[in-house]
Protein backbone atom coordinates (compact mmCIF):
# COMPACT_ATOMS: atom_id res chain seq x y z
CA UNK A 1 0.00 0.00 0.00
CA UNK A 2 1.00 3.47 -0.51
CA UNK A 3 1.31 5.85 2.46
CA UNK A 4 1.24 9.23 0.16
CA UNK A 5 -2.09 10.36 -1.19
CA UNK A 6 -2.63 10.02 -5.28
CA UNK A 7 -0.68 12.18 -6.71
CA UNK A 8 1.13 12.96 -3.88
CA UNK A 9 -0.83 16.08 -2.75
CA UNK A 10 -3.27 16.18 -0.14
CA UNK A 11 -6.85 16.91 -1.14
CA UNK A 12 -6.55 20.70 0.65
CA UNK A 13 -3.54 21.83 -1.20
CA UNK A 14 -4.93 20.11 -4.37
CA UNK A 15 -8.05 22.56 -4.09
CA UNK A 16 -6.41 25.55 -3.17
CA UNK A 17 -4.13 24.88 -6.61
CA UNK A 18 -7.13 23.98 -8.84
CA UNK A 19 -8.84 26.91 -7.89
CA UNK A 20 -6.01 28.99 -8.60
CA UNK A 21 -5.36 27.06 -11.80
CA UNK A 22 -9.03 27.86 -13.11
CA UNK A 23 -8.41 31.86 -11.97
CA UNK A 24 -5.36 31.84 -13.88
CA UNK A 25 -7.34 30.23 -17.28
CA UNK A 26 -9.72 32.82 -16.66
CA UNK A 27 -7.67 35.76 -16.72
CA UNK A 28 -5.07 34.74 -19.54
CA UNK A 29 -1.13 36.11 -18.67
CA UNK A 30 -2.19 36.85 -15.37
CA UNK A 31 -0.16 35.66 -12.45
CA UNK A 32 -1.79 34.08 -9.59
CA UNK A 33 -0.59 33.73 -6.49
CA UNK A 34 -0.67 30.31 -4.36
CA UNK A 35 0.56 29.14 -1.45
CA UNK A 36 3.34 26.73 -2.57
CA UNK A 37 3.73 23.66 -0.99
CA UNK A 38 7.52 21.60 -0.10
CA UNK A 39 8.01 19.02 -2.61
CA UNK A 40 10.40 16.18 -2.54
CA UNK A 41 12.51 17.67 -4.94
CA UNK A 42 14.82 20.69 -4.37
CA UNK A 43 13.88 24.25 -6.07
CA UNK A 44 15.31 24.49 -9.77
CA UNK A 45 13.95 21.07 -10.14
CA UNK A 46 10.69 22.36 -11.41
CA UNK A 47 8.45 22.43 -7.93
CA UNK A 48 5.85 25.19 -9.45
CA UNK A 49 5.63 22.39 -12.66
CA UNK A 50 5.48 19.07 -10.35
CA UNK A 51 2.48 20.51 -7.96
CA UNK A 52 0.27 21.87 -11.26
CA UNK A 53 0.98 18.24 -12.73
CA UNK A 54 0.05 16.42 -9.60
CA UNK A 55 -3.15 19.41 -9.39
CA UNK A 56 -4.42 18.29 -12.90
CA UNK A 57 -3.18 14.33 -12.87
CA UNK A 58 -5.72 11.45 -13.59
CA UNK A 59 -5.35 7.92 -13.14
CA UNK A 60 -5.60 7.57 -16.96
CA UNK A 61 -2.97 10.48 -18.06
CA UNK A 62 0.17 9.62 -19.70
CA UNK A 63 2.85 11.94 -18.79
CA UNK A 64 6.00 13.04 -20.78
CA UNK A 65 9.07 15.02 -18.65
CA UNK A 66 11.23 16.89 -20.86
CA UNK A 67 14.12 18.82 -20.05
CA UNK A 68 15.79 21.43 -22.62
CA UNK A 69 13.61 19.03 -24.88
CA UNK A 70 15.21 16.20 -24.00
CA UNK A 71 13.43 12.94 -21.83
CA UNK A 72 16.55 11.27 -20.26
CA UNK A 73 17.89 14.41 -18.01
CA UNK A 74 18.30 13.23 -14.23
CA UNK A 75 15.98 16.16 -13.48
CA UNK A 76 13.23 14.73 -16.45
CA UNK A 77 13.91 11.07 -15.43
CA UNK A 78 13.13 11.88 -11.55
CA UNK A 79 9.92 13.93 -11.68
CA UNK A 80 8.12 10.89 -14.59
CA UNK A 81 9.75 8.28 -12.14
CA UNK A 82 8.30 10.33 -9.51
CA UNK A 83 4.50 10.63 -10.48
CA UNK A 84 4.81 6.59 -12.08
CA UNK A 85 5.19 6.25 -8.67
CA UNK A 86 2.85 8.10 -6.85
CA UNK A 87 0.01 8.80 -9.47
CA UNK A 88 0.48 5.58 -11.22
CA UNK A 89 0.28 7.21 -14.40
CA UNK A 90 1.57 5.83 -17.57
CA UNK A 91 4.70 7.82 -18.92
CA UNK A 92 5.93 8.40 -22.44
CA UNK A 93 8.44 10.02 -24.61
CA UNK A 94 6.36 10.73 -27.43
CA UNK A 95 4.98 13.86 -27.44
CA UNK A 96 2.13 12.81 -29.59
CA UNK A 97 1.23 10.29 -26.60
CA UNK A 98 1.31 12.53 -23.89
CA UNK A 99 -2.10 14.02 -21.87
CA UNK A 100 0.16 15.92 -19.76
CA UNK A 101 3.66 17.59 -21.36
CA UNK A 102 5.56 19.23 -18.12
CA UNK A 103 8.64 20.87 -19.72
CA UNK A 104 11.30 23.01 -18.91
CA UNK A 105 13.17 25.53 -21.41
CA UNK A 106 11.02 24.09 -24.58
CA UNK A 107 8.23 23.69 -26.17
CA UNK A 108 8.33 20.22 -28.23
CA UNK A 109 8.68 20.35 -32.08
CA UNK A 110 5.59 18.30 -32.61
CA UNK A 111 2.65 20.61 -32.93
CA UNK A 112 0.62 20.27 -29.64
CA UNK A 113 -3.33 18.47 -30.00
CA UNK A 114 -6.17 19.51 -28.20
CA UNK A 115 -6.58 17.99 -24.75
CA UNK A 116 -3.24 18.13 -24.25
CA UNK A 117 -2.13 20.12 -21.26
CA UNK A 118 1.54 21.79 -21.27
CA UNK A 119 2.98 22.44 -17.99
CA UNK A 120 5.75 24.55 -17.83
CA UNK A 121 8.36 25.29 -15.27
CA UNK A 122 8.78 28.81 -13.93
CA UNK A 123 11.69 30.47 -12.13
CA UNK A 124 11.15 34.15 -12.98
CA UNK A 125 7.33 34.49 -13.39
CA UNK A 126 7.80 38.26 -13.73
CA UNK A 127 8.31 39.55 -16.69
CA UNK A 128 9.00 43.35 -15.43
CA UNK A 129 11.73 41.94 -12.75
CA UNK A 130 14.47 42.95 -14.44
CA UNK A 131 12.83 46.86 -14.63
CA UNK A 132 11.55 46.91 -11.06
CA UNK A 133 12.73 44.45 -8.61
CA UNK A 134 9.56 45.86 -6.38
CA UNK A 135 6.74 43.15 -6.11
CA UNK A 136 4.21 46.09 -5.40
CA UNK A 137 5.53 48.13 -8.34
CA UNK A 138 4.87 45.24 -11.16
CA UNK A 139 1.94 44.37 -9.66
CA UNK A 140 0.71 48.25 -10.34
CA UNK A 141 2.46 47.88 -13.42
CA UNK A 142 0.67 45.12 -14.33
CA UNK A 143 -2.74 46.43 -13.14
CA UNK A 144 -2.63 49.92 -14.98
CA UNK A 145 -1.13 47.89 -17.95
CA UNK A 146 1.69 50.24 -17.64
CA UNK A 147 4.25 48.52 -20.04
CA UNK A 148 6.28 52.19 -21.06
CA UNK A 149 9.11 50.90 -19.43
CA UNK A 150 9.41 47.41 -20.89
CA UNK A 151 8.58 49.07 -24.39
CA UNK A 152 11.71 51.69 -23.66
CA UNK A 153 14.07 49.36 -22.65
CA UNK A 154 13.66 47.03 -25.17
CA UNK A 155 13.96 50.01 -27.60
CA UNK A 156 16.95 51.00 -25.77
CA UNK A 157 18.43 47.18 -26.84
CA UNK A 158 17.96 48.11 -30.51
CA UNK A 159 19.65 51.47 -30.07
CA UNK A 160 22.30 49.28 -28.61
CA UNK A 161 22.65 45.96 -30.23
CA UNK A 162 20.79 46.61 -33.61
CA UNK A 163 18.28 43.65 -31.90
CA UNK A 164 16.28 42.93 -29.09
CA UNK A 165 18.96 41.13 -27.16
CA UNK A 166 17.04 37.98 -25.76
CA UNK A 167 17.52 34.90 -26.57
CA UNK A 168 15.62 33.20 -24.05
CA UNK A 169 12.26 34.28 -21.82
CA UNK A 170 11.55 36.68 -24.72
CA UNK A 171 8.45 38.86 -23.36
CA UNK A 172 5.26 38.21 -24.58
CA UNK A 173 2.00 40.08 -24.64
CA UNK A 174 -1.59 38.48 -24.29
CA UNK A 175 -4.88 38.65 -25.88
CA UNK A 176 -3.83 42.27 -25.93
CA UNK A 177 -3.61 43.05 -22.43
CA UNK A 178 -0.84 41.44 -19.71
CA UNK A 179 2.67 41.09 -20.75
CA UNK A 180 3.93 37.25 -19.98
CA UNK A 181 7.60 35.87 -19.30
CA UNK A 182 7.09 32.53 -21.42
CA UNK A 183 9.55 30.91 -18.83
CA UNK A 184 13.13 30.35 -20.27
CA UNK A 185 12.37 29.10 -23.74
CA UNK A 186 14.28 29.90 -26.76
CA UNK A 187 12.57 32.54 -28.37
CA UNK A 188 12.51 30.00 -31.57
CA UNK A 189 9.81 28.90 -29.16
CA UNK A 190 7.47 32.21 -28.77
CA UNK A 191 5.72 31.04 -32.23
CA UNK A 192 4.35 27.84 -30.95
CA UNK A 193 2.75 29.70 -28.09
CA UNK A 194 0.10 31.59 -30.21
CA UNK A 195 -3.09 30.39 -31.06
CA UNK A 196 -1.91 26.51 -29.64
CA UNK A 197 -4.73 24.23 -29.29
CA UNK A 198 -3.22 22.78 -26.04
CA UNK A 199 -3.80 24.40 -22.53
CA UNK A 200 -0.26 26.17 -21.09
CA UNK A 201 0.11 25.92 -17.63
CA UNK A 202 3.24 27.98 -15.74
CA UNK A 203 4.51 27.11 -12.15
CA UNK A 204 6.96 28.98 -10.13
CA UNK A 205 7.65 27.16 -7.13
CA UNK A 206 9.77 29.67 -5.18
CA UNK A 207 8.15 32.34 -6.06
CA UNK A 208 4.52 30.92 -5.96
CA UNK A 209 2.76 32.16 -9.14
CA UNK A 210 0.92 30.20 -11.91
CA UNK A 211 -0.60 31.37 -14.67
CA UNK A 212 -2.22 29.91 -18.21
CA UNK A 213 -2.92 30.22 -21.92
CA UNK A 214 -5.69 28.42 -22.70
CA UNK A 215 -6.21 26.60 -25.73
CA UNK A 216 -6.27 28.94 -29.15
CA UNK A 217 -4.75 32.52 -27.13
CA UNK A 218 -3.70 35.02 -29.07
CA UNK A 219 0.04 35.61 -28.31
CA UNK A 220 2.55 38.29 -29.64
CA UNK A 221 6.32 38.55 -28.86
CA UNK A 222 6.62 42.55 -28.27
CA UNK A 223 8.32 44.04 -31.22
CA UNK A 224 8.16 47.14 -33.09
CA UNK A 225 6.82 48.14 -36.43
CA UNK A 226 10.55 48.82 -37.65
CA UNK A 227 12.03 45.61 -35.63
CA UNK A 228 9.73 43.02 -36.06
CA UNK A 229 10.44 39.78 -33.47
CA UNK A 230 12.38 37.11 -35.29
CA UNK A 231 12.47 33.92 -33.59
CA UNK A 232 15.70 33.04 -35.11
CA UNK A 233 18.32 30.48 -35.05
CA UNK A 234 21.49 29.56 -36.05
CA UNK A 235 21.46 30.15 -40.31
CA UNK A 236 21.51 27.50 -42.20
CA UNK A 237 22.43 24.71 -39.93
CA UNK A 238 20.46 21.09 -39.70
CA UNK A 239 20.86 18.11 -37.47
CA UNK A 240 23.67 16.36 -37.68
CA UNK A 241 21.20 13.24 -36.74
CA UNK A 242 17.80 13.34 -38.39
CA UNK A 243 18.67 16.42 -40.78
CA UNK A 244 16.06 18.55 -39.74
CA UNK A 245 15.97 22.08 -40.64
CA UNK A 246 13.12 23.35 -38.65
CA UNK A 247 14.01 21.94 -35.28
CA UNK A 248 15.79 24.27 -32.36
CA UNK A 249 19.16 22.93 -32.29
CA UNK A 250 21.82 22.19 -29.84
CA UNK A 251 25.31 22.08 -30.41
CA UNK A 252 27.04 19.40 -28.38
CA UNK A 253 31.07 18.50 -28.16
CA UNK A 254 31.57 15.13 -30.18
CA UNK A 255 34.86 13.67 -29.08
CA UNK A 256 37.98 15.34 -26.75
CA UNK A 257 39.51 16.85 -29.53
CA UNK A 258 36.92 19.80 -29.73
CA UNK A 259 34.66 18.26 -32.42
CA UNK A 260 31.34 19.26 -32.43
CA UNK A 261 27.54 19.52 -34.38
CA UNK A 262 24.52 20.77 -33.77
CA UNK A 263 21.46 18.37 -33.11
CA UNK A 264 17.69 18.62 -32.20
CA UNK A 265 17.18 19.69 -28.62
CA UNK A 266 14.31 17.43 -28.92
CA UNK A 267 15.22 14.49 -28.03
CA UNK A 268 11.56 12.74 -29.37
CA UNK A 269 11.48 14.91 -32.25
CA UNK A 270 15.05 13.89 -34.08
CA UNK A 271 14.52 9.84 -33.00
CA UNK A 272 11.43 9.86 -34.39
CA UNK A 273 12.47 11.27 -37.48
CA UNK A 274 15.43 8.95 -37.58
CA UNK A 275 13.57 6.14 -37.10
CA UNK A 276 11.26 6.98 -39.81
CA UNK A 277 14.44 7.11 -42.18
CA UNK A 278 15.67 3.92 -41.40
CA UNK A 279 11.93 2.07 -42.32
CA UNK A 280 12.01 3.90 -46.06
CA UNK A 281 15.45 3.51 -46.16
CA UNK A 282 14.94 -0.55 -45.63
CA UNK B 1 -27.65 16.34 10.29
CA UNK B 2 -30.73 14.68 8.30
CA UNK B 3 -31.24 11.34 7.13
CA UNK B 4 -31.65 12.64 3.83
CA UNK B 5 -27.50 13.10 3.40
CA UNK B 6 -26.20 11.73 0.44
CA UNK B 7 -22.36 11.08 0.31
CA UNK B 8 -19.92 13.00 -1.35
CA UNK B 9 -17.36 11.27 -3.25
CA UNK B 10 -16.78 7.47 -2.25
CA UNK B 11 -12.86 7.82 -3.38
CA UNK B 12 -12.26 11.39 -2.97
CA UNK B 13 -9.15 11.58 -4.96
CA UNK B 14 -9.25 10.09 -7.33
CA UNK B 15 -13.16 11.49 -7.78
CA UNK B 16 -12.08 14.78 -7.06
CA UNK B 17 -8.92 14.46 -9.86
CA UNK B 18 -11.71 13.23 -12.85
CA UNK B 19 -14.24 15.65 -11.25
CA UNK B 20 -11.41 18.50 -11.62
CA UNK B 21 -10.40 17.46 -15.15
CA UNK B 22 -14.23 18.01 -16.50
CA UNK B 23 -14.24 21.29 -15.05
CA UNK B 24 -10.64 22.76 -16.27
CA UNK B 25 -11.41 21.96 -20.10
CA UNK B 26 -14.81 23.45 -19.14
CA UNK B 27 -13.07 26.75 -17.89
CA UNK B 28 -10.43 26.17 -20.99
CA UNK B 29 -13.14 26.25 -23.27
CA UNK B 30 -15.84 28.30 -22.95
CA UNK B 31 -19.27 27.12 -24.01
CA UNK B 32 -17.86 23.41 -24.12
CA UNK B 33 -20.48 21.15 -22.63
CA UNK B 34 -18.94 18.67 -20.20
CA UNK B 35 -19.97 16.13 -18.08
CA UNK B 36 -19.87 15.69 -14.95
CA UNK B 37 -21.55 13.10 -12.77
CA UNK B 38 -21.77 10.33 -10.17
CA UNK B 39 -22.96 12.31 -6.95
CA UNK B 40 -26.16 12.12 -5.68
CA UNK B 41 -26.68 15.88 -4.73
CA UNK B 42 -29.16 16.78 -2.40
CA UNK B 43 -32.48 18.74 -3.85
CA UNK B 44 -32.62 21.29 -5.73
CA UNK B 45 -28.80 20.69 -6.48
CA UNK B 46 -27.54 19.17 -9.42
CA UNK B 47 -24.86 16.03 -9.93
CA UNK B 48 -22.79 18.82 -11.73
CA UNK B 49 -22.96 21.26 -9.32
CA UNK B 50 -22.02 19.28 -5.91
CA UNK B 51 -19.14 17.52 -8.03
CA UNK B 52 -17.89 21.48 -8.62
CA UNK B 53 -18.61 22.15 -4.75
CA UNK B 54 -16.53 18.97 -3.68
CA UNK B 55 -14.11 19.59 -5.90
CA UNK B 56 -13.34 23.37 -5.62
CA UNK B 57 -14.74 24.08 -1.94
CA UNK B 58 -13.80 23.49 1.72
CA UNK B 59 -13.30 25.42 4.73
CA UNK B 60 -11.00 28.48 3.23
CA UNK B 61 -13.65 29.64 0.83
CA UNK B 62 -17.18 31.21 1.78
CA UNK B 63 -19.94 30.26 -0.12
CA UNK B 64 -23.39 31.96 -0.82
CA UNK B 65 -26.47 29.54 -1.36
CA UNK B 66 -29.34 31.56 -2.94
CA UNK B 67 -32.88 31.07 -3.21
CA UNK B 68 -33.88 27.98 -2.81
CA UNK B 69 -30.22 26.09 -2.64
CA UNK B 70 -30.53 28.17 0.46
CA UNK B 71 -32.63 25.24 2.21
CA UNK B 72 -31.56 22.80 5.18
CA UNK B 73 -30.61 19.82 2.85
CA UNK B 74 -27.92 21.51 0.83
CA UNK B 75 -26.66 23.52 4.30
CA UNK B 76 -26.58 20.05 6.04
CA UNK B 77 -24.72 18.54 2.88
CA UNK B 78 -22.05 21.76 2.68
CA UNK B 79 -21.63 21.98 6.11
CA UNK B 80 -20.87 17.96 6.56
CA UNK B 81 -18.78 17.73 3.42
CA UNK B 82 -17.26 21.23 2.89
CA UNK B 83 -17.02 23.05 6.14
CA UNK B 84 -17.46 26.28 4.11
CA UNK B 85 -18.56 29.33 5.74
CA UNK B 86 -22.11 30.67 4.46
CA UNK B 87 -21.66 33.81 3.42
CA UNK B 88 -23.99 36.73 1.70
CA UNK B 89 -23.06 37.71 -2.00
CA UNK B 90 -20.63 40.25 -0.92
CA UNK B 91 -18.20 38.12 0.35
CA UNK B 92 -18.59 34.90 -1.39
CA UNK B 93 -15.92 33.33 -3.23
CA UNK B 94 -18.57 30.46 -4.94
CA UNK B 95 -22.39 31.02 -5.01
CA UNK B 96 -24.80 28.64 -5.82
CA UNK B 97 -28.58 29.11 -7.52
CA UNK B 98 -30.52 29.51 -10.47
CA UNK B 99 -29.51 32.47 -12.23
CA UNK B 100 -32.48 34.93 -10.82
CA UNK B 101 -31.94 34.17 -7.57
CA UNK B 102 -28.29 34.64 -7.75
CA UNK B 103 -29.06 38.39 -8.35
CA UNK B 104 -27.05 40.77 -9.85
CA UNK B 105 -23.79 39.87 -11.02
CA UNK B 106 -22.05 43.18 -9.17
CA UNK B 107 -23.04 42.29 -6.11
CA UNK B 108 -20.14 39.32 -5.48
CA UNK B 109 -16.42 40.08 -5.07
CA UNK B 110 -15.07 41.04 -8.75
CA UNK B 111 -11.49 41.40 -7.90
CA UNK B 112 -9.22 44.48 -7.70
CA UNK B 113 -7.31 45.74 -10.60
CA UNK B 114 -3.78 44.29 -8.83
CA UNK B 115 -5.44 40.62 -7.65
CA UNK B 116 -8.49 40.49 -10.47
CA UNK B 117 -8.01 36.88 -9.11
CA UNK B 118 -9.90 37.61 -5.89
CA UNK B 119 -13.44 37.36 -7.60
CA UNK B 120 -16.36 35.22 -7.60
CA UNK B 121 -17.24 32.15 -9.39
CA UNK B 122 -20.66 31.59 -9.42
CA UNK B 123 -22.58 28.10 -9.98
CA UNK B 124 -25.70 28.70 -11.94
CA UNK B 125 -28.11 25.96 -12.13
CA UNK B 126 -29.90 26.05 -15.93
CA UNK B 127 -33.18 23.72 -16.49
CA UNK B 128 -30.84 22.75 -19.77
CA UNK B 129 -27.67 23.68 -21.47
CA UNK B 130 -27.32 23.72 -25.48
CA UNK B 131 -24.94 24.77 -27.76
CA UNK B 132 -27.48 27.42 -29.56
CA UNK B 133 -27.95 31.02 -28.45
CA UNK B 134 -25.46 33.22 -27.83
CA UNK B 135 -22.16 33.05 -29.99
CA UNK B 136 -18.96 33.31 -27.51
CA UNK B 137 -15.51 34.27 -29.06
CA UNK B 138 -12.08 34.57 -27.11
CA UNK B 139 -9.24 32.48 -25.26
CA UNK B 140 -10.11 28.56 -25.25
CA UNK B 141 -12.12 28.95 -28.23
CA UNK B 142 -10.86 27.90 -31.72
CA UNK B 143 -13.18 29.90 -34.37
CA UNK B 144 -16.81 30.38 -32.09
CA UNK B 145 -19.00 28.28 -29.61
CA UNK B 146 -22.46 29.07 -29.14
CA UNK B 147 -24.38 28.56 -25.30
CA UNK B 148 -27.24 29.26 -24.01
CA UNK B 149 -27.27 32.12 -21.85
CA UNK B 150 -29.36 33.54 -19.87
CA UNK B 151 -28.80 36.86 -19.92
CA UNK B 152 -26.36 37.95 -22.74
CA UNK B 153 -26.55 41.71 -21.76
CA UNK B 154 -25.25 41.33 -17.98
CA UNK B 155 -22.74 38.62 -19.21
CA UNK B 156 -21.68 41.03 -21.59
CA UNK B 157 -20.87 44.04 -18.62
CA UNK B 158 -19.22 41.59 -16.49
CA UNK B 159 -16.83 40.92 -19.46
CA UNK B 160 -16.38 44.62 -20.07
CA UNK B 161 -14.83 44.40 -16.27
CA UNK B 162 -11.69 42.49 -17.21
CA UNK B 163 -9.43 41.28 -16.36
CA UNK B 164 -11.72 41.83 -13.40
CA UNK B 165 -15.39 40.43 -13.14
CA UNK B 166 -16.64 36.85 -12.23
CA UNK B 167 -16.47 33.41 -13.64
CA UNK B 168 -19.79 31.15 -14.57
CA UNK B 169 -20.42 27.85 -14.35
CA UNK B 170 -23.10 26.61 -16.16
CA UNK B 171 -24.77 23.69 -14.64
CA UNK B 172 -27.41 21.29 -15.55
CA UNK B 173 -28.20 17.83 -14.18
CA UNK B 174 -24.68 15.71 -14.94
CA UNK B 175 -23.42 18.36 -17.34
CA UNK B 176 -21.04 21.79 -16.98
CA UNK B 177 -20.37 24.41 -19.50
CA UNK B 178 -17.82 27.39 -18.16
CA UNK B 179 -17.90 31.38 -18.90
CA UNK B 180 -15.14 32.26 -17.73
CA UNK B 181 -14.49 36.63 -18.16
CA UNK B 182 -12.12 36.60 -21.04
CA UNK B 183 -14.98 35.14 -23.21
CA UNK B 184 -16.73 38.03 -26.04
CA UNK B 185 -20.43 37.64 -25.62
CA UNK B 186 -21.96 38.44 -29.49
CA UNK B 187 -25.50 38.00 -30.42
CA UNK B 188 -27.93 35.09 -30.50
ZN1 LIG C 1 17.44 15.83 -35.24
Amino acid sequence: MTAYNFAYLDEATKRMLRRAILKAVAIPGYQVPFSSREMPMPYGWGTGGVQLTAACLVPEDTLKVIDQGADDTTNAVSIRKFFARVAQVATTEATGAASIIQTRHRIPEAPLQEGQILVFQVPIPEPLRFLEPRETETRTMHALEDYGLMQVRLYEDIARHGEIARAYAYPVRVEGRYIMDPSPIPKFDNPKLDNCPALQLFGAGRECRIYALPPYTRVESLDFEDYPFTPSKAAGQCCALCGAMDSYLDEVITDDAGGRMFVCSDTDYCATRVAVQAEDAA
Amino acid sequence: MTAQLTPGFANPPIEAAHAFRQVLEAMAHPGRIMGLAGIAAPAPCSAAAACVLLTLVDGTTPLHLAGAHDCAPVRDWVRFHLGAPLVGPQEAAFALGTWDALGPLAIYPQGSAEYPDRSATLIVECVALQASGARLTGPGIKDAAWLNLPDPAALRTNAALFPRGVDIMFTSGAQIAALPRSTQIGDA
